[in-house]
């Protein structure tokens, strides 16, 4: 093996300089080089380009309403960011301004951290909604945990400039939910690129999108495949899951033998041995990219989120993730959560909602319009989620309605509450909450400034910050970020 | 059986929390309240008399009679009750559930003149009273497919619960068709195509009415429509009915223009996300335009040219904008899709006007919709505050006359699991 994998590495690199120098220095003759160890690439892949460079502004909003996001406000208060991050805030008479700084009068005008969509298919379901550009569904297979919707997130969609405008800066791009288990997640920043693994949001993790309920057992069981029922469902999940259970030992058997094996490598070289004594580097499992998705999920390194609508089916899920061995991040959808919210609270399982979706199919049947406040009031982490390319642009208006919702019925709910729905609780649902999601010095400057009070209907953001960089500005001569409108009479509009 | 003679009893007792306002002689007078009439200016601290299901009397300086219920409004608002011109309500209760769905019949015929909306409505959905409690007080619904959807029918939301929900069911209202890319697919994918068969259809329509008689004696040309069709479209073509069509690309919305001047019907415009491009031809026509504000992106090719502030650049240019929710489980939301237009710069009288007057005008509902009339049938509603703003709800709602329940299917969940919750 050792001999081939020689020979396979030479071959390859017969015609590179590098190569040829390793040769001339003869390493190749040394105790045989580890070979699947580090080069063994992992699921993440790097982008070509490089991030934005940092901003090198400092700019200071000087004596707005500023709304942090973990449910507290300052009136007459500032804030400074400078470069990528915040640097402060606080009362305007507690903030010193840094003399570079440029200045912003907050007179009037509220600032909170950008909004946070954990429910988002910008990109992979691209307007305009043509055949063309619909891949978000791997509907070829009911698990592809070995899909990444970053491979199929087109960065011209159109719709990435009007979420801005919506103030939303972060969003959890998801497959859609005609699969049990959909594939990756991926946040990303709509800090517009062209490359789309260039918008990811350095560390943050990936999420695995999961589906229970209608959705994969009409995909597949019109195909007369399996699932067609909730049964089926349930059980390739938990299968799947137990291949990946196997999978994840054997990997770690195999990094434990690997690591032996190393150690014997290193004492070898340091001996100047010929390395014969060494045996065979161990050979792992071949690498499965969809079980190694899910290994990561058992490890707790990918956020699980799951497409699920009723009461019953999340507590199903909720019995089959302690089985398994997982944590579910966030229910998707889940209009029946307030039927479960004391539950939902006690498991600290997110629910990611809308205001007042309901009706569309049998499972959405039952949503109420304070779905939102009661799974809040009780106690859990509530979050106003999109799903929409129009409903991402107005985030704080659906987050405005599930509060009234919630007030008018009588439920403990205030302004600063529901801007976590919409920022801190998202953040926590990605596990991005230390980077971003609230307005606290040292995380990221993603920062909307809105004309009025962002529970108005009249509210608009003036202009939206990611990582420091304006990206919007109302002010600011329109333009075209998505290519698909060059050429057409919208191109410079700002409505 | 004693249960549903129980049942019966119950609900022919059965009287929302706000009928409380009801006094002895009938009479309600709505106090200190901001009236906005549409039809009139705005009256600040002013009074509305409810009498007999009629407003009998609203202003600043109303002589409210003796034993007359007072209900305070001070800070609140009396708007006319809105309307939703483009739903599917009462056709569609669950979408993905096809037995509940009337609104989108699968058939290969394009021209479906004669299918009425109004034979496969159900009063009594529970989406109804979902859009009731956020002050929608009648829609139109319509049905979708085709090239000639069929005839739309005019809805007045009462409450599903209440022995007056018969009467949900209003008139035939409009010919619904499509054109541009939906209705090309209708008659295998092409622009022209559409427009041959609804000038062959038209045609026919017009051919038939002056020769009924020989129709009947079968000594007439051969018509491709169907009899039942070609009344129905003779509604249109008599200019009692408008040709409502759903358009979007600018082109597709100049060829409905001068297929309506040619054939001489009253012509109105749904969806229109272009229509902005051809805003004065639409003005000088006077045909008004139904749309959701919302709707911003380039959804399709026919679409690319969508923007925003669409709403607000037709009103300005004269155009008559209705604003509609085009949904069935949405119309709850259309409040804010006027908020949203305005918010886009639309002015907020337009606003108002694009879910009362507008929609009670274009579809000839003159009166006692769309409006605050001495004298007519009352369908107003009182709100907290600004009906556009998330921050306030409906208190009262009045259909013809009658104060509505606002609770719905959702409310009594919601206090099912609010109890069960202790929340």
């Amino acid at each position: 093996m050792i001999v081939l994998a020689l020979l396979v590495l030479g071959a390859s690199c017969a015609t590179g300089e590098a190569a040829k120098k390793k040769l001339e220095k003869g390493t190749l003759n040394s105790p045989q080089k580890p070979i699947f160890g580090e080069k063994n690439p992992r699921a993440v892949e790097e982008p070509v380009l490089s991030p934005h460079p940092e901003a090198l502004t400092t700019t200071a909003i000087v004596g707005a309403t500023i709304m942090i996001g973990n449910g507290k406000r300052i009136q007459n208060g500032s804030l400074v960011f400078q470069g990528r991050k915040i640097l402060a805030v606080g009362k305007k008479s507690d903030i010193k301004v840094p003399a570079k700084a440029k200045v912003i009068d907050g007179k009037g005008l509220f600032v909170t951290p950008g909004l946070i969509d954990t429910h988002s298919h910008l990109g992979v379901y691209a307007t305009p909604h043509v055949k063309a550009t619909a891949d978000g569904n791997e509907m070829t297979d009911p698990t592809t945990p070995y899909v990444f919707s970053e491979h199929a997130f087109w960065p011209q969609d159109p719709g990435l400039r009007t979420a801005v405008m919506g103030g939303t800066t972060t969003i959890l791009v998801l497959p859609g939910s005609g699969n049990v288990i959909g594939g990756r997640a991926v946040v990303l920043q709509l800090d517009p690129r062209r490359e789309t693994r260039a918008m990811r949001l350095h560390q943050a993790p990936f999420g695995l999108k999961m589906a229970c309920g209608e959705n994969p057992k009409r995909v597949y069981g019109s195909k007369g495949r399996q699932p067609m029922s909730r049964m089926g469902s349930i059980s390739i999940l938990r299968r799947k899951f137990i291949k990946a259970q196997a999978y994840r030992h054997a990997q770690r058997v195999h990094e434990h033998e690997r690591a032996e094996w190393l150690k014997k490598y290193e004492k070898a070289q340091d001996e100047s041995s010929d390395g014969k004594k060494l045996g065979k580097e161990p050979f792992g499992p071949t690498r499965d990219v969809g079980l190694e998705t899910l290994a990561d999920v058992l490890d707790g390194k990918i956020t699980v989120h799951i497409h699920c609508y009723r009461a019953d089916e999340m507590l199903q899920m909720i019995a089959l993730s302690k089985e398994l061995g997982f944590k579910i991040s966030s229910f998707h959808h889940a209009t029946s959560a307030y039927k479960i919210a004391d539950v939902l609270a006690k498991e600290g399982i997110a629910a990611s909602m809308w205001a007042d979706w309901w009706g569309f199919k049998l499972e959405a049947w039952d949503a109420v319009e304070e779905n939102v406040a009661m799974v809040s009031a009780a106690g859990g982490r509530a979050i106003v989620h999109s799903d929409s390319e129009i409903g991402i642009q107005r985030l704080n208006q659906e987050a405005s309605k599930a509060l009234h919702s919630g007030r008018r019925a009588g439920l403990g709910v205030d302004e600063d509450q529901a801007l976590q729905w919409i920022t801190l609780n998202p953040a926590l649902a990605l596990g991005i909450d230390k980077l971003t999601g609230s307005l606290v010095p040292g995380k990221l400057a993603d920062v909307v400034i809105w004309d009025k009070n962002p529970f108005s209907i009249y509210a608009k953001a003036q202009s939206v910050f990611i990582q420091g960089r304006k990206v919007f500005s109302r002010q600011d001569p329109p333009q075209a970020w998505s290519d698909f409108l060059v050429g057409t009479a919208v191109e410079e509009v700002n409505p | 059986m004693r249960k549903s003679i129980f049942t019966l009893v119950l609900f022919g007792l059965y009287l929302p929390a706000t009928s409380q306002a009801w006094a002895d002689n009938g009479v309600v007078a709505f106090t200190n309240a901001q009236i906005y009439p549409v039809s009139s200016a705005p009256i600040k601290n002013g009074t509305l008399l409810l009498k007999n299901g009629k407003i009998s009397a609203f202003g600043k300086n109303v002589v409210i009679p003796k034993g007359a219920k007072l209900v305070d409004c001070t800070g609140k608002w009396i708007t006319p009750g809105f309307i939703d011109s483009a739903t599917q309500l009462g056709l569609r209760e669950v979408s993905q559930v096809a037995g509940t769905v009337d609104s989108s019949p699968s058939r290969k015929d394009p021209i479906r003149a004669s299918v009425r909306a109004a034979d496969g409505v159900n009063p009594r959905s529970a989406a109804i009273g979902v859009a009731r409690r956020h002050g929608v007080t009648s829609v139109l619904s319509v049905l979708s497919g085709g090239l000639i959807s069929g005839q739309g029918v005019w809805l007045n939301l009462f409450d599903g619960r209440n022995k007056s929900w018969m009467n949900t069911i209003s008139d035939d209202t409009g010919l619904w068709m499509r054109f541009g890319e939906s209705g090309a697919r209708a008659v295998g994918g092409s622009r022209a195509s559409a427009i041959q068969h609804l000038r062959e259809t038209f045609d026919d329509a017009r051919l038939y009415s002056q020769n009924r008689k020989n129709f009947e004696k079968n000594t007439l040309r051969h018509l491709v429509t169907s009899r039942l069709d070609l009344e129905a479209i003779l509604k249109v073509t008599s200019g009692k009915e408008p040709l409502v069509v759903s358009v979007h690309r600018a082109s597709d919305i100049l060829a409905m223009l001068n297929f309506a001047r040619d054939q001489r019907l009253r012509l109105v415009i749904v969806g229109g996300a272009e229509a902005w491009l051809v805003k004065s031809q639409l003005a000088k026509a006077k045909v008004p335009v139904i749309l959701n504000p919302l709707e911003n992106l380039p959804i399709s090719f026919e679409s690319r040219n969508m923007r925003g502030d669409n709403a607000a650049i037709l009103s300005e240019a004269g155009v008559r904008v209705l604003i509609s929710s085009q949904s069935t489980h949405n119309v709850s939301s259309l409040r804010f899709l006027v908020g949203n237009a305005i918010r886009a710069g639309l002015k907020w009288s337009e606003g108002l006007r694009s879910v009362t007057l507008n929609p009670a005008d274009t579809f000839q509902r003159n009166g006692s919709y769309g409006r605050l009339e001495r004298g007519k049938k009352a369908s107003f509603v009182v709100w907290t505050g600004d009906p556009f703003e998330p921050v306030n709800w409906a208190e009262t709602v009045v259909i013809r006359g009658v104060i509505q329940e606002t609770q719905n299917r959702q409310t009594r969940l919601r206090d099912k699991y609010k109890k069960r919750l202790g929340l």
